[in-house]
Parts: C-alpha cells; sequence; structure tokens
C-alpha cells in the first residue's frame, strides 16, 4: 500500500489512541463483568442470551458513537488547528489524506472491536462454563459489527469533508437510525404505488443497509448465518464504504481551503 | 492540474461502479435475507418490553409492526400457507403499542378469522384482537360489527353475534343496520339472508377499495349459493311431482316450479347436470361459492372482481 496512506492511518490511530478513545474499553469491561454477575443472579436460563445481547450491542454501539464522533472530526479538525495545510504542502495528495484517515479510523475500530471481543467471550465463558460450537457464529456477528464500522467511518468521512462537526454527526447518526430500519423501509417501498414506490425504492438502496448486518439476535438464539450471506455482506460493506470515500474525495479535491 | 482532473475522474468512476455493486450485492442479501424482519422467531415477544424500548416512541413502532404484519399476512397468503404462525403476535405487538391503531384491527381480524388459505383460521384470537379494540375504542361502532361477524361468519354463534351487534347499535351514529342486525340474529334468520345483510353492511359502510371488492365478491358468491339452492329444491321437487329427474331447467319452469330460467351474475345459465345437480357454468369467476361446483373442486386463489360503480 501506498506509504502516505500507511504514514497518515497510522497517525490517526496514534491521535485516537492519545485522545483516550480507548478509554471506553474499561467501561465496556465494567458492564459486562457488571452484567455477566447480575444477569446469573435474578435471570432463569437466559444468562447467555442476554450477555450476547448485551455485549454484541454494547460493542456495535459503542463503535459507532466513536466511529461518528471520531470520524466527523477528522477533516474538520485538522483545518481548524491549521495541522491539514503542512500535511499537504508535503508531497501528500489530497485523496491520499481522506483515504488514509479512513483507515486510521477503522484501524482503530478493529482494535477496539478486539478487546471488546475478548470481553464478551471472557463474560460468555463465565455464565455458561464453557464454549460451545454455536459461540463460533458470535465471531460472525463481531464480523458483520465490523463492517457496520466500515460503512459508518466513510459515512462520517463523506459529511466531514463539506459540513461542520454538529450536522456531519447528526447526518451520519440519522444514516444509522434510517439504516438500521433499511429492511422496513424497501417494505414500504414494496406497498407503495406510481411515483412513491419509485423514489421509496431509490431511497431505500442508497441509504446504508445496517439490518442486514445485525444477526446479534440470531447468533443469541444460536442460528447459524449462511456462508453466503457474509459473502454479500462483505462485498455490501466493502462497495458502500469506497462508494462514500469516492464521494468524500470528490468534494475535497475541490474543496477550497484558503 | 492533470492529476486533480484524473482524480476526479477515478473517483468518479470508482463511486458509480461501487453504487452499482452495492445494489446489486444488496439485492443478493435481500433474497438470502427474505421476509427476514418477519423470520417465523419473534425474538421480542412481549408487547409491554416493546413498548418499553421503543421510548416513548410507540407510534412508531406501532406503524412498522403494523407494516410487517401486513407483509407476513400477504407472503403467506401468496404461497397459499395454512400457517399464520407469527400473525397474532404481530397483531398483539402492534395494537398493545398503539391500542387507536384502528386500522390494525378492522384487517387484523379480516387476517385472523377466515379458514386458511383465505385467513388465519383464528377466530378466537381475532374476538380477542377485537374486544381489547372495543375497551380501547369503545366509541367505534364497526368494532362491535366486526366482532359480530366473526361471532356469525366463523362460529356460528347466534347469541354471541346478536349481543355484539346490539352493543355497536347503542354507540352514537352507529350504523342503522346494526339494530336489525341484532334483532335478526337474536330470531336466527336464514343463513343466506343473514349472510347477505352482513355483506351489504360491510359493503356500504367502507370507503376502502379492496374490503368493498371482497365484500361484492361475497356478495355475488352469495346470489349463486341461493340460485343453486332454489334451483336443486325445484329439482327435488320436479322428482316428487313426476317420479323423474328434469330433462332441463326450462322443463322446470313450463312445470310451474321455477318463474323463469336462473342466471348468474354473469348472465349465463345454470347448467343441469345428469344426476340432477346443479353446476355454476364457471365456478371459477365466482370465489367463495360453496354451492354449485364440480365434486372434488379445489377453488384457485380468490380473484377479487371490483365492483361497478
Amino acid at each position: 500500500m501506498n506509504s502516505r496512506i500507511v504514514h497518515i492511518a497510522a497517525n490517526t490511530f496514534r491521535e485516537a489512541v492519545r485522545d483516550r478513545v480507548l478509554y471506553n474499553l474499561i467501561a465496556f469491561a465494567l458492564l459486562l463483568s457488571g452484567a455477566a454477575i447480575f444477569v446469573g443472579q435474578i435471570s432463569i436460563d437466559i444468562e447467555k442470551l442476554v450477555v450476547i445481547n448485551l455485549g454484541l450491542t454494547t460493542v456495535s454501539l459503542f463503535g459507532v458513537v466513536i466511529a461518528i464522533f471520531i470520524g466527523i472530526g477528522l477533516v474538520s479538525k485538522e483545518i481548524e488547528k491549521r495541522t491539514l495545510y503542512t500535511v499537504l504542502s508535503r508531497p501528500v495528495r489530497r485523496w491520499e489524506f481522506i483515504v488514509g484517515k479512513f483507515m486510521g479510523l477503522a484501524g482503530t475500530l478493529v482494535v477496539n472491536t478486539f478487546f471488546m471481543a475478548i470481553g464478551v467471550f471472557a463474560a460468555l465463558l463465565y455464565v455458561s462454563h464453557r464454549f460451545h460450537k454455536p459461540d463460533a457464529w458470535i465471531l460472525v456477528a463481531l464480523y458483520f459489527i465490523v463492517l457496520q464500522f466500515l460503512i459508518i467511518c466513510s459515512l462520517a468521512l463523506l459529511f466531514s469533508s463539506f459540513s461542520s462537526p454538529l450536522l456531519s454527526a447528526v447526518f451520519a447518526f440519522s444514516l444509522f437510525v434510517i439504516g438500521s430500519f433499511a429492511e422496513d423501509l424497501r417494505g414500504f417501498a414494496n406497498m407503495a404505488h406510481g411515483l412513491s414506490r419509485w423514489l421509496a425504492t431509490v431511497a431505500a438502496y442508497l441509504v446504508p443497509n445496517f439490518s442486514a448486518l445485525n444477526v446479534i439476535s440470531s447468533v443469541a438464539h444460536e442460528q447459524p448465518v449462511v456462508g453466503s450471506l457474509i459473502f454479500y455482506n462483505t462485498a455490501y460493506a466493502f462497495t458502500y464504504a469506497a462508494m462514500a470515500l469516492c464521494g468524500a474525495v470528490l468534494i475535497f479535491e475541490r474543496r477550497n481551503l484558503k | 492540474m492533470n492529476s486533480r482532473r484524473s482524480v476526479t475522474w477515478v473517483a468518479s468512476l470508482l463511486l458509480l461502479a461501487s453504487l452499482l455493486v452495492s445494489v446489486m450485492c444488496l439485492r443478493r442479501v435481500d433474497r438470502l435475507r427474505a421476509g427476514a424482519t418477519l423470520e417465523e422467531v419473534l425474538y421480542i415477544t412481549s408487547p409491554q418490553t416493546l413498548k418499553r424500548f421503543s421510548l416513548g416512541y410507540d407510534g412508531l413502532l406501532a406503524d412498522i409492526y403494523w407494516t410487517r404484519a401486513v407483509q407476513y399476512f400477504g407472503r403467506k397468503h401468496n404461497v397459499d400457507s395454512d400457517r399464520y404462525d407469527l400473525l397474532a403476535p404481530l397483531l398483539e405487538i402492534t395494537t398493545a403499542l398503539d391500542p387507536h391503531l384502528l386500522v390494525a384491527y378492522q384487517f387484523g381480524a379480516n387476517f385472523l378469522a377466515p379458514r386458511p388459505p383465505s385467513g388465519g383460521g383464528m377466530p378466537d384470537k381475532a374476538i380477542e384482537l377485537t374486544e381489547f379494540g372495543i375497551r380501547n375504542n369503545p366509541d367505534d361502532w364497526n368494532l362491535y360489527y366486526q366482532l359480530g361477524f366473526i361471532y356469525y361468519m366463523e362460529k356460528k354463534d347466534y347469541p354471541n353475534a346478536a349481543k355484539a351487534f346490539e352493543r355497536g347499535s347503542r354507540v352514537p351514529n352507529a350504523h342503522p343496520f346494526l339494530r336489525i342486525l341484532a334483532a335478526q340474529m337474536a330470531q336466527h334468520a336464514g343463513e343466506l339472508e343473514m349472510a347477505r345483510m352482513l355483506w351489504v353492511t360491510t359493503f356500504q359502510s367502507t370507503h376502502d377499495k379492496q374490503i368493498r371488492a371482497n365484500a361484492y365478491n361475497h356478495l355475488l358468491a352469495l346470489k349463486v349459493d341461493e340460485d343453486v339452492t332454489h334451483l336443486e329444491n325445484a329439482v327435488t321437487q320436479y322428482g316428487q311431482k313426476t317420479g323423474n329427474l328434469p330433462p332441463s331447467i326450462s322443463a322446470m319452469v313450463a312445470a310451474g316450479l321455477l318463474p323463469e330460467i336462473p342466471l348468474d351474475p354473469d348472465g349465463n345459465p345454470y347448467k343441469l347436470m345428469p344426476d340432477g345437480r346443479i353446476e355454476v357454468g364457471s365456478p371459477q369467476n365466482f370465489s367463495f361459492i360453496e354451492r354449485g361446483v364440480p365434486p372434488g373442486y379445489k377453488p384457485p386463489r380468490p380473484k377479487f372482481r371490483q365492483p361497478p360503480d
């Protein structure tokens, strides 16, 4: 990979660590260990279910919040601190800057998710005393969560390339909520007629589809995830993220930074 | 400058290609997860829990669950399914989230009550749903009418049907037919006559196209059922009089057993079969007919003819 992109990515990662982003892991560990002990005392036969649901949901929500709140500042903060001019005065192209920032943020989230995953499995081991074969599907759910992060990072970066941090956060979070109901949106589109059907279908395909990437409930119920879904979800997440990144590059290339 | 232009071109092309591939992938994912939101497992079955999770946005969540119930019913109905396991819980959740969502009671009970494949075959659940609707919307006479309708049509429970119509007739602005229906039901009037009154009331009291078409098609079927019953009675009477089966329908007219040759709602004559049965010429044109069909006839999926304006 282009060494300039790698450097920007590494710097973004370092900056996130310096900003104490990974401190969320402490809150996560406390929440999950507390829940594992507490649920074991008050529930009958759903301890494992609660730990998986709570653990994976927390991984997802913490990651989404991190992706949005770091992603929206990636470009605007650099402009505000005037560090962007230093970077761009070197032989670094604008698209390399965008791609590097994306890689750095995605890397931060992958590392964060990795440690959280260890926490989920540790809590699971605590409540069920040993792992079972269907527990492996939790890894697929975690992988899908990482795919979600890639899409959100790219969207946050896209909004950050032309909007203020506050509006970018609102846009990104709104798209996350809408995308979580994407399948219902397509359901509405199927029930509509004429122009509204056409418009609803276009909207349904343009917003990110997070519902297909959410298999938390089914893996908590030990239901397998088919291989083809893993393949198409992967392809979808990568192409959607690429699309949003291309949009960010196009906007940033034409942005007047003077 | 050239470098910036080439970046713009490459990024634009990549954007379009990514959009295309992402839509293609999404279509495949949709196919793999067909009806994923309506899987045969409801992970959260408690309406109260969902209400708490909705953080006060229960109206929106109710709309979403109602859409899911419609999609679920439509999907099952399209494949002539005889099991609608999730229909009742979906409707229960919908109405618990928004107890004033009248459409969920009106259509929901119509989804639940009829026998499969027309509906879920769960008249008791439909009654429960409608009673819940009445408790929350006591001033809507349509719900009482619907309750009586289910008691009569699906349960043949005349006392309860009469009671439901009578309760509805006391609601301000109730359709005047409700009082008549209550009285007729109490007298246990003839089945066809009662069914016709119910479908006529349904037809007159709604503006919904689908409900009107459904009522219209039931009325057409009732007309056929009634004609076939009259004709078969005439055949029996002819046999008693002459000791033979009638050679034709016109022979029964000539014998004074029928005032004229009856025609089906499409204007076609009925067929007198060699064994004395009466058959309608094209039974597939009249969904919901119960009489005048060939032995072993399996009705196709109901076709809804639109009523004339």
